[in-house]
């Protein structure tokens, strides 16, 4: 059973196993670093679908049939299914993932929604509440745009803090148990919103870094950890001026993050050559670099005890017309490579 | 103990200190030649218009259909945000810019259909423009009127 440390630490006791994990990507992806670690990547923005919306449920469907078939997991197995995406209504994850026919719950955390997912799929299996659990997230960078900005052919300038939403998805599997060796959830914590005032919609890293930074700080202290205690610490979407941030931020209370610290953000692309600006972001950057990049990475044995704080703006395109800050959240999962049984 | 955040002044400083600007050294002398090329085109279009005999108010009237066309269609093609990229404001304070603000929305929204999609988010970028200009002229219209009675 879960156990609380401090305010909203939760420690796994029967630690769930991550059986299973996909990542989609489209053609800037492709492009970017970890491109040929995706499991499924289109050249075709639109997926063979007709807008942009349908695309993004449909690589959310392909993120988790990609998972299922990998771990090989039936449609029947899937006790529930957390999942959730930046579209109004959570669109991507309710369309995309109708046809599985599990017990769906969906969630928005905006970019974070990887980590609340892994995070509720997590307490869901230690608790007994479920055998196996799928933790699904996307974004899309076409249906982001028209959503939060402007048309695509619209010749907008976009400022050098902005961020490039990611057009990928990425679902993981955790069950109760799972052959050695594997990656396990040992920890998670649930993040507080902070607003620290931010109101340029364009530089949602600023937005964003007080909360990771908070959660960060928080984790520490509750379970009695501290960074050195990580190979890598991952944070979601910070980008470059976020990252920046953290760091300052964090080393007001002298916690030094700066010698394992990376952020999903800025491995996703090349800013320089993919003109990305401040870097990735969007619920399917934090998805996909955790699937094609931590994940395998953790496996391989390069990483033992990784952190990954995905972090999400709650930026409401109306509450910044009418004038409102954009509040930010980070949720946060400790992951363990465990080689054999006791590791 | 957890420390506080620090203050939103103290706060908005730091991002400042973060936050990268614009390099204007090069956007504004871009949008300058962008701006200016667009310009000295629809400058150009007039002078092959009068040469072809048109009057000099139906000169003018053709380079803006003219550039107001040449835009929409490089909206169509997909272009057009790729050449606003480097001209920055060369490219969206001219007339191009504001048949790209029309055409692009129509573009976007059509998935949704000719009457919810595209007819009724057609003027979302280039309203205000439409309906600011209107009261505008309304004022000036007035004035006009005041003066010349």
């Amino acid at each position: 059973m879960a156990k609380l440390c401090g305010r909203s630490t939760y420690l796994l006791e029967r630690p769930p196993v991550i059986r299973a994990f996909a990542a989609v990507g489209g053609q800037k992806e492709k492009e970017g670093p970890l491109g040929d670690r995706f499991d499924f990547l289109s050249e075709d923005n639109l997926f063979n679908a007709d807008s942009w919306e349908k695309a993004e449920s449909k690589m959310q469907r392909l993120a988790l049939k990609t998972a299922m078939n990998k771990g090989g997991v039936k449609k029947g197995d899937l006790n529930v299914l957390f999942a959730g995406d930046l579209l109004n209504q959570c669109t991507g994850s309710s369309y995309g993932l109708r046809e599985f026919m599990a017990p769906f719950l969906g969630l928005y955390g905006a970019c974070s929604t990887m980590c609340e997912s892994l995070l509720m799929a997590s307490v869901f299996v230690d608790s007994g509440l479920a055998h196996l659990a799928g933790a699904v997230t996307s974004s899309h960078f076409c249906s982001a745009e028209r959503q939060y900005r402007y048309p695509l052919e619209y010749g907008s300038i976009r400022p050098p803090t902005s961020q490039w939403t990611a057009t990928a998805a990425g679902a993981v599997l955790v069950a109760e148990e799972g052959p050695y060796p594997r990656v396990e959830i040992r920890r998670a914590c649930a993040g507080i919103i902070e607003d620290p005032g931010i109101k340029d919609a364009n530089n949602m890293g600023a937005a964003m870094a007080p909360a990771a930074a908070c959660v960060l700080r928080r984790y520490f202290q509750e379970s009695a950890t501290a960074p050195k205690d990580y190979d890598r610490i991952f944070t979601g979407d910070l980008g470059e001026v976020g990252s920046k941030l953290l760091l300052e931020l964090l080393a007001r209370d002298h916690i030094d993050l700066s010698a394992v610290h990376d952020d999903c953000g800025l491995l996703l692309y090349d800013r320089e050559r993919q003109d990305v600006h401040a870097g990735g972001s969007g619920c399917g950057c934090s998805a996909s670099v955790l699937c094609c990049h931590i994940l395998p990475e953790m496996l391989a044995g390069r990483y033992k005890d990784v952190i990954l704080a995905a972090t999400g703006a709650l930026l409401s395109p109306t509450m910044v017309q009418q004038g409102d800050t954009i509040p930010g959240i980070s949720h946060l999962i400790h992951l363990h490579f465990a080689e054999k049984e006791g590791d | 103990m957890e420390k506080q955040m620090p203050r939103p002044e103290e706060y908005q400083k730091m991002v400042e200190k973060a936050s990268p600007g614009s390099k204007s050294y090069k956007t504004i002398p871009l949008a300058f030649l962008t701006g200016g090329a667009i310009c000295t085109a629809g400058e150009g279009l007039r002078q092959l218009y009068l040469m072809a005999g048109l009057s000099v108010d139906w000169a003018s009237a053709m380079v803006s259909v003219t550039l107001i066309a040449a835009s929409a269609l490089l909206t169509g093609l997909g272009v057009y945000d790729n050449i606003a990229k480097v001209g920055g404001a060369g490219t969206l304070v001219p007339i191009t810019g504001f048949a790209n603000a029309v055409v692009s929305p129509a573009l976007e929204f059509k998935v949704e259909g000719m009457i919810l999609g595209t007819g009724s988010k057609l003027f979302i970028i280039a309203g205000p423009v439409i309906a600011y200009g209107l009261a505008a002229s309304w004022v000036y219209g007035f004035i006009f009127w005041l003066l010349n009675r």
